[in-house]
Formats: structure tokens, C-alpha cells, sequence
């Protein structure tokens, strides 16, 4: 099964790194952005099959690793 | 129909007592918005409501003294037109919930309070304190915190130049970040936060507002139980790249006559900022808050006045000089508003959409804050272990390797390895010697920076051990051939309504008052960090000492590698064998008990100004100072040092127990390798210092009194390998 994991700032948690994004696009002559926020995107494959049980498993590792849940918000999609 | 409960007065710390104060001050029940800025400004963390009794009795005062306690930063005179700023601050809350952030913000915090005053910063130094290694939290508290003050100090481009680690159960809840910054200004361009002038401009420069950290200066003076998740959110986030531009901002504006007055926005923010700057020109101020640059929508006056986003300044204009401060601004691509005029109203008028919001008067708020004379009770003696109580070492390398190797005494090459310490090309000496230091720029000055506490001898005898952690740092200072000049203190202690705590604060006070006066080494800033407590347990009393000293011919320096084999090793100080509350016996024995060591102030500036002769007129091939592990552990570091091997040898005369004699914490002492031992002993002996010599350099080996041997690549071995295994756990 596949779990892809998007990890976030939480809303209100300042991202320089999507500030250097949003500036820099705008001094390429991109106008019009008006916020640019950015996260990681991760990909796991695992063994599990049963879609509960790689549920739980995968917010154990967000919860442990994957984010930190201090500033960041996560999500997760399952496909078999 | 009123919108304050007592629920939220108390949500907001403030209690009964103060409640009836706010309601006289303000002569009618305050709005929310005006409760909150009270609650920031009486907060222990903003107010030193529980130390500023005893703070006041520290020596600020000296010719060398610029500018004492009371601006953001210590100001003292370097010579040549220069003057060092500088000052240490906690950021151990906001550590412990978030340790790369916290540490992170910390040290931009700590930068910010250098350079609104006009100075460049260039050192950093960090003294972190936490819980016991094998503690859960501990590891991943170290990784982050480590990683914020590299990846803050790194990016801002400010070398890291010394610093400490220290563990102990203490902390395991509590660990303690304290942050100094050493910068650098002209001695007639410095900046205050006063302000002046009826209709001035008050502006804004940095970073946009956001919902950061609200109430991040209360939670600061909370103490924590293990719900203390829930205040989670509050965490701000460091942006060291902006910071940067703002450093060179404001530096940049500086050169120009446009600034009256200027502020960082440090804990409590635009709230912090705008009362200190109004209430010491005993101004009043009225903000438009619609003219913040807001981050976030919606935001209300009350997170506006409370946010503690980073990396912004509050600067106050002369008329006209708008224009040209937003171009410098503009072209650093920070943010620049007008938010605002001085009046003389002396009250902050604050107007949201039209309205006037909040309208506080300025002086009672800022200046008539509760001030507490809490009680006290002294600490009681502790019976000390003499040199006679403990065993002989059966094997005093074998000791040496243990203690070398342990949490507290290893190498911590780890941790400074991922600090710049180069950055700025100014380093002349690096962190892992006694003091870390940086020339004054362009010039053949150099200035020496430290930090220190021994929070255990503190804890058995507040007085000795407030008084030892200023000497250490004069000490340390010394031995790199620096005059001490003065120090900056962060004061970290468990709940203050404690009278046995109060009571470890006021011994250290104590103690600290007598070391400055006694070395005529005065403090020029410094920070409380009080309720340093979880679940009723508070940590060692830690008041950390940061210490300046000036060297004025940056080629007649000392280290602690030795010159060549063949040189003596002359020890400066008496040596009585003292092993209360000594890592020896911790370590070794397991009984961390016994007093401190007494510091004999006379002897202690004596010995110092004789070793500090003796660098300066290039006689020194080596110096160290004598602290935690002894004679034992000092020649350790030197052999470790110099990669070299060396002999102790113990006089003949000596009658104190061998084990006592190399492991003993007397204060006072310095250990020095040099060709002509002849002549150093003479002079010593003129100057009524006690010197003796105790070995010499060469070989590959330490060899201790009785014959006992350790090669020095297994001692480095052993003293390094401990805190990166440690950390791959």
C-alpha cells in the first residue's frame, strides 16, 4: 500500500521559506501571488493491507518523525 | 455588562493584589486589550518584580562603564572610540516546548537587543543546560537546541565563539537557554530607547505581525505542569535571513541623523517596545494599529499589541525623516509603516478602524509595576567532605579517564563543531579553550568572552557559588591574557514565592555583589528567568555569568596547548585539596555532597593579575584555569590540547592526599607551562603569589604522582567520544 503525507506549517506559523518563495516569483515577473506557503510531500510504501491498520500505523510515524506537531499539521492518503 | 471575570484576570497572571493596583491605575475597569498589555508588562519576565529588590544591589559602576543596566544592553569602553555591547538572555520556555525554534528565536532575540543600540554584532556565546542524559527528552532537546542556535547564529552570519553545556536531573524539565551577544559601536554613536519630541513619528521596520507567540512573556514567567502542551501554539518562528537584512537596516539607518529613539520587539512585542521607549522620555504615544503590517487577516488589537513575531524594530523619527528611513527600509526589503506620533498626553492612546481601543497612562504601567519583597530563608549549611573523607584513587588515571569521559567533563567538540565560529574572520581563539576570542575589527585589539555557573556549588552555598561563577568567568578571561571588564547575568531559579528559593537568589546576589566589587568587574546587563519549576520541583539555582574582557595587543595571548616539550608546569594558587561538592567525588564516589569552595576574593584578583603580567609580557607558553576536575583535569585538557604528554609531579612538601591535591576544586588557580621556570617562580614569589612547579611537557603520555599512565590519544579518546555517541544513541 502506498501512504502519501503531506506535512504543513499550521496556519499562523510563519514560513520564511514560502516568503523567499512568494518574493522570488514575484521579482521573475510572476504577479499576482498573493501568499506562497510551502510543506513536504512524502511517499511510503508499506506491507500493511488492511486500511485501518496503515492508518494508524502512519499517524504513529507523523506523530513520532514525520511532522513536527509543535508548528506543522499533517495529512495522510492511503491507495492500495 | 463587564467583559472581565476574575477568571480572566487570572487567566491573564495577574492576581488579586495587582488587579486592585490596575483598577486604581486606570481609574476604571480596563477592556480586555488594556488587561492583556498589563498582564505583559507586570509579568515577571518584563517587571523583575521578584529580583529588581535585589538586583539593585549589584555593582554597575566603573570608569569603564558606558552605559550600565536599564537599556537593552551593558555598554562599555574598549578604548580607541570603541565600545563593546552586550547582554545575556533566557529563552528556556520556549526551548523546552519547541527547542529548535526556541533556541533559534533566543538567539535573534539576544542580537536584536545588541544592535538596536547601534553595535555590530560579532559573538555569540550560549551556555544550555539540560536534564540527565538518559532522561526521554533529553537527546531530542539537545539535537534541537543545538540545531536552532547553529542554524540562527549560522545564517545571520555572527560567530559562536564559547559557550557550555552542563546535565543534571535538574533540568529534566527545565532546561535552561541562555544566549549572550557581544557587539561592537562607536562610543559616541550609541542608540538608546528614549524618546522625545511631541509629534514624532513612531515607526515600524522588520517582519509583519502575526499571530506569534501571544503571551509567549507570561508563559516565560509560568510554571509548567504536564499540561503545558496546551500552550503549544505560542511558539514563534525565527527567520535568521531577515534578520540579517535588519541588522544591516538599521545599522545602515544609524549612519544617518534620523533616529531619536530605538527598540527591538522583544518579549511582549509592540507593547514592550512602545511603553519602555514613551515612559523613559516620559512621552505619551498614540498608535494607529490598522497601520501594522498585519501578516494574518482579522487580527485583533489585542494579538497586534501582544504578538511576539520576530525580528521586528520600533523606531522613533525626526520629523521629516520618514522618506529617507523607508528607502533604506525598501531597499532591504523589510517592512516600514508609520504606525503612530509621540504626544505628550503621557498615556498610550491606541486607535483600531476609528476608534480609540486602549488608552493607558504610560509611567504607572511601566515604572510602578508591583514590586515584591518576597521572604527569604537563608540556605543552610551543608557539612563538608574534607580530603581526609574520601579514599585514595587506586588508579588516579583510571580516575582521570572515568571523569574525562562523563556527561559533564567530556569534549564538546560535538556541539561547537556545528557552530560557525569563523564567520566574520575575526576568531582568534576558538570555543574549547578557556574563553572564545574575537579582534576588534581593523584594529590589534581583541576582546575575550565567556560564560560560566556551577549551579551544584550554588545550590550548597548560594553565596560562595554566586561569588565562584564571577570569578570563573575572570578567571577564564584571564587566562587568555584578557582584563576583565564586566559581566552581564542570567539568573535562572525555580518558583521565587518559595522563601528557600528566594533564599538561593539572594545568597547568589550575595555572592555576585562581593566577586564584582572584589574585582572591580561590575554588571552592565542582564536577565531573570524565575519560576523555573515542574511540578514543584525547581532546578539548581543558575545564575550564569557572562564575562568581557579586552586585550589590548592581540599577539600576546596565551592558549591551553603547550609551547614545546621540555616546559614546566608551574601551578598559581594555593591548593588546600578542597572535594566538597566536587566533580571528583560525583563522579567517582557517587556523593555529591559537602559545601562549595570558598573564593578568596584578594587572592583571586592577585593571582589573576599576576598570570595576566606574566601573558603580557610574553613569558607564558600556556594557560589554563583551574575549575571543574582540578590540577587533574586541567593538565587533561592541555595534554588533550596540545596532543602532547606531560608529568605531574606532586612536591615533596605537599601534604594534602594525592587524590585530594589533583582533584580538588580550589578556586583561584591557574596552571602555566613555560621555558624559564626560574624566573616565573621569582617574580611569584615578589608578587606574593603562590606558585610551585608540578611537572613538565614532552612525551606521549600523562603520567600522574605514583607512575600512573595514560597515553594521549586514549585520553582524547575517551574525553571525545562520549557526547557524539551519546547523541547517535
Amino acid at each position: 500500500m502506498k501512504a502519501r503525507i503531506h506535512v504543513t506549517l499550521k496556519n499562523g506559523v510563519l514560513d520564511p521559506q514560502g516568503k523567499a518563495i512568494e518574493h522570488t516569483l514575484g521579482s521573475l515577473g510572476f504577479d499576482g501571488v498573493n501568499e506562497a506557503r510551502q510543506g513536504k510531500f512524502i511517499e511510503l510504501d508499506i506491507q500493511e493491507t488492511d486500511e485501518a491498520k496503515a492508518r494508524e500505523t502512519v499517524t504513529a510515524m507523523c506523530e513520532k518523525l514525520l511532522a513536527n506537531t509543535v508548528i506543522e499539521n499533517y495529512s495522510i492518503d492511503l491507495e492500495q | 455588562m463587564s467583559e472581565i471575570t476574575p477568571e480572566i484576570v487570572a487567566e491573564h497572571g495577574i492576581n488579586e493584589e495587582e488587579y486592585a493596583l490596575v483598577l486604581e491605575i486606570m481609574g476604571r475597569e480596563p477592556n480586555l486589550l488594556e488587561l492583556g498589555i498589563f498582564s505583559v508588562m507586570w509579568s515577571e519576565h518584563c517587571s523583575y518584580k521578584s529580583s529588581k529588590k535585589w538586583l539593585k544591589t549589584l555593582p554597575t559602576e566603573g570608569p569603564q562603564v558606558i552605559m550600565g543596566p536599564g537599556e537593552n544592553a551593558g555598554v562599555i569602553d574598549i578604548g580607541d572610540g570603541n565600545a563593546a555591547i552586550f547582554k545575556m538572555e533566557s529563552h528556556n520556555h520556549p526551548s523546552f516546548i519547541e527547542p529548535y525554534q526556541g533556541a533559534a528565536t533566543g538567539v535573534g532575540g539576544i542580537l536584536r537587543d545588541v544592535f538596536t543600540m547601534g553595535a555590530r554584532p560579532i559573538a555569540n556565546v550560549n551556555a544550555l543546560r539540560f536534564g540527565e542524559p538518559d532522561h526521554p527528552k533529553t537527546r531530542h532537546l539537545v539535537s534541537g537546541v543545538v540545531a536552532g542556535v547553529g542554524g540562527y547564529g549560522n545564517c545571520v552570519g555572527v560567530p559562536t565563539v564559547a559557550g557550555e553545556v552542563e546535565f543534571d536531573p535538574s533540568y529534566n524539565g527545565n532546561i535552561l537557554v541562555n544566549a549572550m551577544t557581544v557587539g561592537l559601536a562607536k562610543a559616541d554613536r550609541i542608540f538608546t530607547a528614549q524618546a522625545s519630541g511631541v509629534g514624532n513619528p513612531v515607526v515600524y521596520v522588520g517582519s509583519k505581525t502575526g499571530r506569534d507567540g501571544i503571551h509567549g512573556a507570561t508563559m516565560a514567567s509560568a510554571e509548567f505542569d504536564d499540561a503545558s502542551d496546551e500552550k503549544r501554539p505560542t511558539v514563534q518562528v525565527g527567520d535568521p535571513f531577515t534578520e540579517k537584512l535588519l541588522i544591516e537596516a538599521c545599522l545602515e539607518l544609524m549612519q544617518t541623523d534620523a533616529i531619536v529613539a530605538i527598540q527591538d520587539m522583544g518579549a511582549a512585542g509592540l507593547t514592550s517596545s512602545s511603553f519602555e521607549m514613551a515612559s523613559s522620555g516620559d512621552m505619551g504615544v498614540e498608535l494607529d494599529l490598522d497601520q501594522v503590517p498585519q501578516r494574518e487577516e482579522g487580527m485583533t488589537p489585542y494579538e497586534m499589541m501582544l504578538s511576539e513575531s520576530q525580528e521586528r524594530m520600533l523606531i522613533i523619527l525626526k520629523p521629516g525623516k520618514e522618506d529617507l528611513a523607508r528607502s533604506i527600509m525598501e531597499k532591504w526589503d523589510l517592512d516600514f509603516a508609520v504606525i503612530g506620533k509621540l504626544t505628550d498626553s503621557k498615556r498610550m492612546v491606541l486607535k483600531f478602524h476609528g476608534d480609540v481601543v486602549g488608552d493607558l497612562p504610560i509611567k504607572p504601567l511601566a515604572h510602578h509595576s508591583p514590586e515584591y519583597d518576597r521572604p527569604w530563608v537563608p540556605t543552610p549549611d551543608s557539612k563538608d567532605v574534607l580530603a581526609s573523607d574520601i579514599s585514595e584513587a587506586a588508579d588516579t588515571t583510571d580516575a582521570l579517564k572515568t571523569l574525562m569521559s562523563s556527561p559533564n567533563m567530556s569534549s564538546r567538540r560535538w556541539v561547537w563543531e556545528q557552530y560557525d565560529h569563523m564567520v566574520m574572520g575575526d576568531t582568534i581563539q576558538r570555543p574549547g579553550g578557556d574563553a572564545g576570542v574575537v579582534r576588534v575589527h581593523g584594529t590589534n585589539r581583541a576582546l575575550a568572552v565567556t560564560s560560566d555557573c556551577t549551579p551544584r556549588y550554588c545550590k550548597a552555598n548560594p553565596v560562595r557559588g554566586g561569588a565562584q561563577a564571577v570569578a570563573e568567568t575572570y578567571r577564564n578571561i584571564t587566562a587568555v591574557g584578557a582584563t576583565p571588564l564586566a559581566i552581564t547575568d542570567n539568573m535562572n531559579f525555580g518558583n521565587p514565592e518559595r522563601p528557600e528559593i528566594m533564599g538561593q537568589f539572594v545568597g547568589c546576589i550575595e555572592g555576585m555583589r562581593d566577586a564584582c566589587l572584589a574585582l572591580d568587574y561590575p554588571v552592565v546587563s542582564g536577565n531573570v528567568s524565575l519560576y523555573n519549576e515542574t511540578n514543584g520541583k525547581g532546578i539548581l539555582p543558575t545564575p550564569v555569568i557572562g564575562g568581557v574582557g579586552l586585550i589590548k595587543d592581540s599577539d600576546k595571548t596565551a592558549t591551553v596547548a603547550f609551547g614545546s616539550e621540555n616546559e614546566s608546569l608551574v601551578l598559581i594558587g594555593d591548593s588546600i585539596g578542597h572535594v566538597g561538592m566536587s566533580i571528583y567525588l560525583d563522579v567517582i564516589e557517587g556523593r555529591r555532597e559537602g559545601n562549595a569552595p570558598i573564593v578568596d576574593l584578594a587572592a583571586e584578583r592577585k593571582n589573576g593579575e599576576f598570570v595576566r603580567s606574566q601573558i603580557e609580557a610574553g613569558f607564558v607558553e600556556s594557560c589554563h584555569d583551574l575549575s571543574d576536575g582540578g590540577l587533574a583535569a586541567a593538565v587533561a585538557d592541555m595534554v588533550i590540547a596540545s596532543n602532547m604528554g606531560a608529568e605531574v609531579i606532586k612536591p615533596a612538601d605537599v601534604e594534602t592526599p594525592t587524590t585530594a591535591w589533583l582533584f580538588g576544586e580550589d578556586q583561584g588557580r591557574y596552571l602555566i607551562s613555560i621555558g624559564d621556570a626560574e624566573s616565573l617562580l621569582e617574580a611569584a614569589e615578589e608578587a606574593g603569589v603562590s606558585a610551585v612547579v608540578v611537572g613538565r611537557t614532552g612525551g606521549n603520555d600523562l603520567t600522574l604522582p605514583g607512575g600512573s599512565t595514560i597515553s594521549v590519544a586514549e585520553l582524547r579518546e575517551c574525553n571525545e567520544a562520549w557526547m557524539p555517541n551519546y547523541m547517535a544513541g
